[in-house]
Formats: structure tokens, sequence, C-alpha cells
């Protein structure tokens, strides 16, 4: 194929693709206008299974299906960046000297430890109430930890941070979203569809199989991300490689 | 009035993008990053979703300049490739 073929093909697939856009964005409802054809039957659907949050509802169980890829998405982001990131041959591991912390720092940075975490855990535990969820509060309950870092020094961080556990942690919420899944299909319905008894419409125990799915996803977020973290701080702080000073 | 917050959100988000595209250093560009993440949880909040806005708040202003930061501070303990004659990482 020569070059000019090549060009006329792509120019035609770039027309092909503009049509089809164009044809999309002028049948889209207009900015911010009052009709919402797709958002008043996403709202009808979660507030007939009790969920006061909408998104929640939407995420975790009208579109299960799609969350339990963006999990997975996630979770071999993380795995590739274990196996990246992991210490080679040529490199060796120095102990990292501690660092001076100014007082300010640290009496701001330890208030808001305890803050933080709660606030993450209440995000992930109201998911199917209030703004946020599983995602949101994990990371949220993640990088809460990593306040100690700042406040202290790396050893205090890795005391409070045994690798293991939040490896075994982030498979344990990954597999919890399927098994939970799975579920669905012994109590005699499809796979993650909603099979719990629906609760009282806005309180803690409401939406079914959705607090449950949120809990799996905050645990797999939440693990995942400190072991993401983790691998990058060990690259910055401790590991060096030949002729790094 | 909604449409006013809707504009300077905008600008605010418009404006940030455009200093993390002109800062050339990778350790400001973080800094500036995590302001664009911000401004854009605003702009999320304005446009009334609250999800997005917290998710934008914890990831983009939090946890992607703080990846940034560490990677940065990594290849900086690197020495310089010597007689390659080029000076790279400014």
């Amino acid at each position: 194929m020569t070059r000019g073929q090549r060009l006329w093909l792509l120019a035609v697939g770039l027309a092909g693709v503009a049509v089809l856009l164009v044809t999309a964005y002028t049948g889209l409802p207009d900015f911010g206008a009052a009709s919402h054809p797709y958002g008043d039957r996403a709202v009808h659907a979660s507030l007939a299974r009790h969920t006061a949050n909408v998104i929640s509802s939407i995420n975790f169980d009208q579109r299960g299906y799609d969350t339990l890829g963006e999990e997975s998405i996630l979770f071999g982001a993380v795995l590739g960046t274990v196996v990246l990131l992991r210490q080679t041959r040529d490199e060796r591991q120095v102990e990292p000297a501690p660092a001076l912390v100014l007082p300010a720092v640290r009496r701001y940075a330890l208030y808001l430890l305890p803050v933080t975490l709660v606030v993450g855990l209440y995000v992930v535990a109201h998911g199917q109430l209030s703004p946020g969820g599983g995602f949101q509060g994990g990371v949220v309950t993640a990088t809460a930890l990593h306040l100690l870092y700042i406040a202290v020094d790396y050893h205090a961080l890795e005391r409070i941070r045994p690798m293991g556990l939040y490896e075994i942690g982030d498979a344990a919420g990954e597999g919890a979203y399927l098994v939970l899944g799975a579920a669905g299909l012994l109590g005699g319905t499809s796979f993650l569809a909603n099979f719990l008894p629906l609760g009282t419409f806005n309180t803690l125990s409401s939406g079914g199989t959705v607090p449950l799915l949120n809990a799996a996803i905050g645990m797999e977020v939440a693990c995942a991300v400190v072991v993401l973290l983790a691998r990058f701080l060990d690259q910055a702080v401790e590991i060096e490689g030949r002729g790094e000073k | 009035m909604n449409d006013a917050l809707i504009v300077i959100s905008l600008l605010l988000v418009a404006a940030a993008a455009t200093t993390a595209v002109v800062v050339r250093d990778p350790a400001r560009q973080a800094l500036v990053l995590s302001l664009l993440g911000l401004t854009l949880a605003v702009l999320f909040i304005v446009l009334q979703a609250p999800d997005v806005a917290l998710s934008q708040l914890a990831v983009g202003s939090a946890l992607t300049p703080l990846l940034l930061l560490l990677s940065v501070r990594k290849i900086r303990r690197r020495p310089r490739p010597p007689a390659s004659g080029r000076r790279e990482g400014e």
C-alpha cells in the first residue's frame, strides 16, 4: 500500500468517525436542560431498590458488571507495578536516615491522621446513602496512613504497614466482589444481581448487596493504593541502583 | 447565579491546566497538577456531581502528584550519564 493510499484510508476513517460523533452529539439532550431521560430512569430504578445514592446504585447494582471490570483494571495495574518496581539483582536496599520534621507539621499531620481515617471509612460505609463509596473512601483511607510518613518518618509508616497483609487484602477485596456476584447465582438470580433483602430506605442497612459490594471495593482500593505507594516509596527512599548516591 | 459559577470554575480549570503545561519543572508540575485536581473538583461540585468530585479530589490532587513527586525524586538521584553531551531533566 502506498503512502497516498494509506492517507486516503485514514481520511475516510476520520470522516466516518466525525460523522458518527456529530450525529451522536446532535442527538444528546442540551447542557443543563430540564429533561434527563437516562437520569430519570436511573433515579427510579435506584429508589425502587432502596438505594438513596443513585450513583452507588448505578455502579454496584444496575451496572455491577461494569464496576467489576474497573476494579480488575486497578488490580491488574497494581500487580504490574509490583512486578516492574521490584528490587533487581544490581540494586541494594539502604536504610533511609530519619528526616527532620517541623513541630507544626508533625502536630497537624498527627491530628489529621485519625480524622482522615474515620472520614475514609465513613465514606465507604455510607456509599449507599451519600456521595462517595468504596473507591473514594478506599483512596482516602489509604492516603490517611501516609500522613504518618509526613508526621514522623519512613520507619513509623513501615511499622503499621505489613506489606503481606495489604497484598492479601487487595486480592481478598477483588475476590469478595466475585464471590458476592456468584452468590446471586446460588440465590437463584443472575450474576451480580441484587438478591438480598432491600432494607429500609435511607438507613445503613438499605440497598441489598450495594453496601457489601461497596465494602469489598473499599478494601480492594485501600489495600491496592497502599501497595502501589509502598512500591513507589521503596524505589524513591530505600532501593539504590549502581552509581546512585 | 449557577451559570456564573460554572463559568468561573471552568476558567479556573483552564488557568490551572494552562499553567501545568507552561511550567517545565516536573516537581513544580506535580504541585500545579494537584491544584488542577482541586479546581476540577470544584467544577464537578458546581455541576452537581459530588461523587466524581470526591474521586477527583482523592486521586487527582493527592495520589497522582504524590506518585509523580516520588518518581521525580528517584530519577534525580541517578547520576547523569557522562560524555553524552546533553543535559536532561532541567
